[in-house]
Parts: C-alpha cells; sequence; structure tokens
C-alpha cells in the first residue's frame, strides 16, 4: 500500500520533536480521520533554520511530517510557503489516493506555522494563502 | 526478520484447517458431477452436499438440514436474510431493527432496504456493546417485520444475550436474523434455544474454505429468494453448488464440534494473558467491548494519545499481523463505527487494537507481542501532539 519512501519515513521518521523556543507553531488537524500534526520552525535571517513536528496518525501523515520538515529545512519564507501537497507526495514516490490529504495536512501544518510566525513579527502574509485541510472534506 | 509471523487477525482472514483441504481434495481431484444429474457421478456429490449439510446443522442444532442453505459466504446470507425477510412480509409491515454495530454487509443492505419504503430503527447499544433490552421493547412495533442483531460483535468481541432478545422479538411476532459470523464454532451456538428464525453462519471464520457460507431458515420463514435459476437450495438459491465449498465446511463443521471447547478455553486463557498483560503495562490503555460476555478469541484494546494504523504499520514490521478495527472500515478514514456507537470518543476509537487468536495461534505469540507493544505505544506517543508530559 504504501512506497518503501513512505515507509522509511514511517520508520525513521525525521526531525521528531518539539522546539522550545519557537518562532511559529502550526497546528492542523483533519476532521474526518482525526488525524493532527503540529510543525514547529525556528526562523534566522529569513530562513527556516530548524523545522521540527509531532503528529498523531496514521502511517502517511506521519511520514509526510517527517518529509515537510526535510523539504523546508533552510529554505527561505517565501520558498517553503510554496511548497504544495503534491511536493510532499512527489517527495515520498506517491501516496494511495486515500491518503493524499494526509500529505494536505503537513504541506497546510508548515504553512500555518509560517503564517504564525509572521503574525507574531506584525509582517503581513502574502495573498492567497490559505489553510485548506481544516474544512477539507475526504469524500472517496 | 527471521522470526515467523505472529498472526492476530483471524477475524479479518482465517486460515483453513489443513484437515479441511483435505477433505475436499477428492471432491475438486477425483469426483465431480452435478448434484442434480441422476447418474452415479452425480449422485456422489449429491450425497456429500447432503452430508456437509447435514453436518452444519448440526453444529446449530438445526432441526431438519433442509434448514441450511449454502451460499457463497456471510455477506450474501446477510444479503438473503434481509432481502429476502424484508420482500416477503411487506404485507405484514415495513419496519426493520437492528443495531449500529452491525457488520457492514448487514448495515448497507439496511440502507439499501430503505430505498423500497423500508423503515430501519436502530436499538442504541451499552458502553460495552451489548443491546439495550429495554430500548428494543419501547422500539418494536406491529409493524416490526424483522429483528437482525449480530450474535456477537467480530470487532469488540461482546456476545449478546439473544435469547432475552428472542423473547422480545417472537412477542411481536417478528422475525429474529442473527448474523453469527463470529460466534458459530467459537461458541456454543443454539437455534432451538437461542430462539433464532435466521442466522448466517461463516465457513472461513472457523477454518473452512473461503467463497462458502449458510444460512440457516428455520422451516416455515417466509423469505424470497435473491438469486433466481435452476431452484436448487430448495428454491432459494440457484447455481450449480459448490460442492468442494460445502464440503469443506462440513468439515470444518465437525471439527469445530469436536474441538471448540478445547479451543475456547486454551484461547480464552491466551486472551486473558493478553489484555491483563497489556493493560498492567501500559498506562493509558482500556478493554474494548465486554470483560465478560466476550468472545474467547477477541482481545480489543484502545490506547490513549496514538492512532490505530500507525500501530498496525509498526506492528508488522516486528512480524506481528493485527488490525485497528475491521479489515472493512481500512477503506474509509473513520474510526470504527462500532466503538463510536459504544460512545468511544473519535480520538480514542482511533488508537485501538484487535488482536483475534486463532486455533494456529501459541502461547509464544502472547509473549512477543507483550514484548514488543509497550515499546512501540511509547515511541508513537512520544511523536504524538496529544501525549501529556507525564506520560511520555
Ligand atoms: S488518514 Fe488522515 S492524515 Fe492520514
Amino acid at each position: 500500500m504504501y512506497s518503501q519512501k513512505v515507509m522509511d519515513h514511517f520508520r525513521n521518521p525525521r526531525n521528531v520533536g518539539e522546539i522550545k523556543d519557537a518562532d511559529g507553531i502550526g497546528k492542523v488537524g483533519n476532521p474526518v480521520c482525526g488525524d493532527l500534526m503540529w510543525i514547529y520552525i525556528k526562523v534566522k535571517d529569513n530562513r527556516l533554520e530548524d523545522v521540527k513536528f509531532k503528529t498523531f496518525g496514521c502511517g502517511a501523515a506521519i511520514a509526510t511530517s517527517s518529509m515537510i520538515t526535510e523539504l523546508a529545512k533552510g529554505k527561505t519564507i517565501e520558498e517553503a510557503l510554496k511548497i504544495t501537497r503534491q511536493d510532499v507526495a512527489d517527495a515520498l514516490d506517491g501516496l494511495p489516493p486515500i491518503k493524499m490529504h494526509c500529505s494536505n495536512l503537513a504541506a497546510d501544518g508548515l504553512k500555518a506555522a509560517i503564517l504564525d510566525y509572521m503574525k507574531k513579527k506584525g509582517i503581513k502574509p502574502p495573498e492567497g494563502i490559505k489553510i485548506e485541510s481544516e474544512t477539507e472534506k475526504c469524500d472517496l | 526478520m527471521s522470526q515467523d509471523i505472529v498472526y492476530m487477525d483471524y477475524a479479518s482472514a482465517s486460515k483453513t484447517d489443513p484437515r479441511v483441504i483435505d477433505a475436499m481434495l477428492p471432491y475438486m481431484k477425483e469426483y465431480f458431477g452435478n448434484p442434480s444429474s441422476p447418474h452415479t457421478s452425480g449422485l456422489r456429490m449429491k450425497s456429500a452436499l447432503e452430508e456437509a449439510r447435514a453436518s452444519v446443522a448440526r453444529l446449530v442444532n438445526a432441526e431438519k438440514p433442509t434448514e441450511i442453505v449454502f451460499t457463497s459466504g456471510a455477506t450474501e446470507s446477510n444479503n438473503m436474510a434481509l432481502r429476502g425477510v424484508a420482500f416477503r412480509n411487506k404485507d405484514r409491515g415495513n419496519q426493520i431493527l437492528a443495531t449500529r454495530i452491525e457488520h457492514i454487509s448487514v448495515l448497507n443492505t439496511l440502507k439499501y432496504l430503505t430505498k423500497f419504503g423500508f423503515e430501519v430503527t436502530y436499538v442504541p447499544v451499552d458502553s460495552y456493546g451489548l443491546v439495550d433490552l429495554e430500548a428494543l421493547k419501547n422500539a418494536i412495533t406491529d409493524r416490526t417485520i424483522l429483528v437482525t442483531i449480530g450474535y456477537a460483535n467480530n470487532e469488540v468481541g461482546t456476545i449478546q444475550q439473544i435469547r432475552e432478545i428472542s423473547e422480545i422479538v417472537h412477542s411481536k411476532n417478528a422475525y429474529l436474523h442473527t448474523d453469527a459470523t463470529a460466534a458459530v464454532g467459537k461458541i456454543p451456538v443454539d437455534v432451538l434455544k437461542d430462539g433464532v428464525d435466521l442466522m448466517t453462519i461463516s465457513s472461513w471464520d472457523m477454518y473452512g474454505p473461503y467463497g462458502i457460507g449458510a444460512l440457516y431458515i428455520k422451516k416455515g420463514t417466509r423469505v424470497e429468494p435473491l438469486i433466481i435459476g435452476g431452484g436448487q437450495e430448495g428454491g432459494l438459491r440457484s447455481g450449480t453448488e459448490n460442492v468442494p465449498g460445502a464440503v469443506g465446511m462440513g468439515k470444518a463443521a465437525e471439527l469445530a464440534m469436536a474441538e471448540m471447547s478445547s479451543d475456547a478455553s486454551r484461547l480464552s486463557k491466551m486472551r486473558d494473558r493478553l489484555i491483563e498483560g497489556i493493560l498492567k503495562n501500559i498506562p493509558y490503555s482500556f478493554l474494548n467491548g465486554h470483560p465478560t460476555r466476550r468472545l474467547p478469541h477477541n482481545a480489543n484494546v484502545r490506547f490513549s494519545f496514538v492512532e490505530g494504523e500507525s500501530l498496525v504499520l509498526s506492528l508488522d514490521m516486528e512480524g506481528i499481523a493485527v488490525s485497528s478495527g475491521s479489515a472493512c472500515s481500512s477503506k474509509t478514514l473513520e474510526p470504527s463505527h462500532v466503538l463510536i456507537a459504544m460512545g468511544i470518543p473519535h480520538v480514542e476509537a482511533q488508537g485501538s487494537l484487535l488482536m483475534s487468536l486463532g486455533r494456529f495461534n501459541k502461547e509464544e505469540d502472547v509473549d512477543r507481542v507483550l514484548e514488543v507493544l509497550p515499546r512501540i505505544v511509547k515511541g508513537l506517543r512520544e511523536m504524538s501532539p496529544l501525549t501529556p508530559k507525564e506520560v511520555s
């Protein structure tokens, strides 16, 4: 059901944990499956110096959280905001159709963390950034 | 991983007993013929079929073997019972009673029946999954034609008070159907003592072959056939009979009669050791289902702050096959409908693990799970945002 990449990230998740003095925290969840993802970021000179996660969820939720932390680390805020759910899924060699929303959760978790950071800093977020998973329906 | 796989998912799929396969082989390799043919080849098949029917009838104490109709499996039996009774008894009323913890094949067939004017009323169950008898009494009316309540729940293992349910149902002259898939061959089931009119019987759940099952239909019960054709199986289920399958199911029934009580006492001890070991060694773990009215092979436990699929995957990496609920529910994202109907909160239900034992499990299997599980739960809890500081 899952690709080897997914299983690798599930087995050895990267960047698990909290950042104590995080600059931004994104807390997202999917109301249908009930899975939850918290993403912590540490920003330095407009770059994501550190990214960590905590996840309560399925195998794909854990793997996508792990993957998004890898994808985001070292990127500028602008670059990180451009990471899509498709990028996450592709980096994991794909996800089963029913599990595509898990990658959305990860992409949203990162966005939410960045928005939280911008809010704290009084930076105006760019137009059109939306957190979708909270209202997402998982009709199959 | 050089270790053998520890298989504790008999509720999703079971192993066919090798003795069953041996009994079936001649009917696949040597003998063939249509049981309806009058020649010797046909008659040999016919008599094997009828012997198998008699074995299944004996297992559930049916009065006559002809009360057993072979089907393609429990799903078809459930369909036949519900649709067959509903359509044939439309003149008597349009109400059907059920619970929300029934198998998906029952629930979806009921949903289908509402398109034809049938009204389905769901009787609540308590937090153990036991049917509320008072609520059943209040729900049943003169328009009730059928009540369908599973004999024992495949997921949480709770065994219903079928005798008491039957008295309530029959006081209104309705029919009682029970899906006994999870019970037959595991605990003594007696259609006469229990007072059921129709009963779904699975083959593979009692170590018989796949592709066959049966429906017990008490003589005199009005049922419309689902499959029309040459009038086999008393006109209720047309199509040339699956003789090798029936022979296998008959053999499985014989083995169940002989070995049920020893299997049950061995498995229930293993089950209890598993449950007690988990509840004792893993904080924030809770038993799902009834503590005593419980199938001998069923252990269903939930762990706060972790999610079921990640538990299943983690255990699989250790060579242990278990399930996070019914095998069918893994096609949807929601947690088990059974646990939700029992009033268990969504987030708690998500952390459930179903370990279903079978005839081929050994004591070491329990040891292995008890050795591995605490570490896995701990690891996932460390990763979970829900885990309170004092737990991780
Ligand atoms: S099933 Fe919903 S996040 Fe994975």
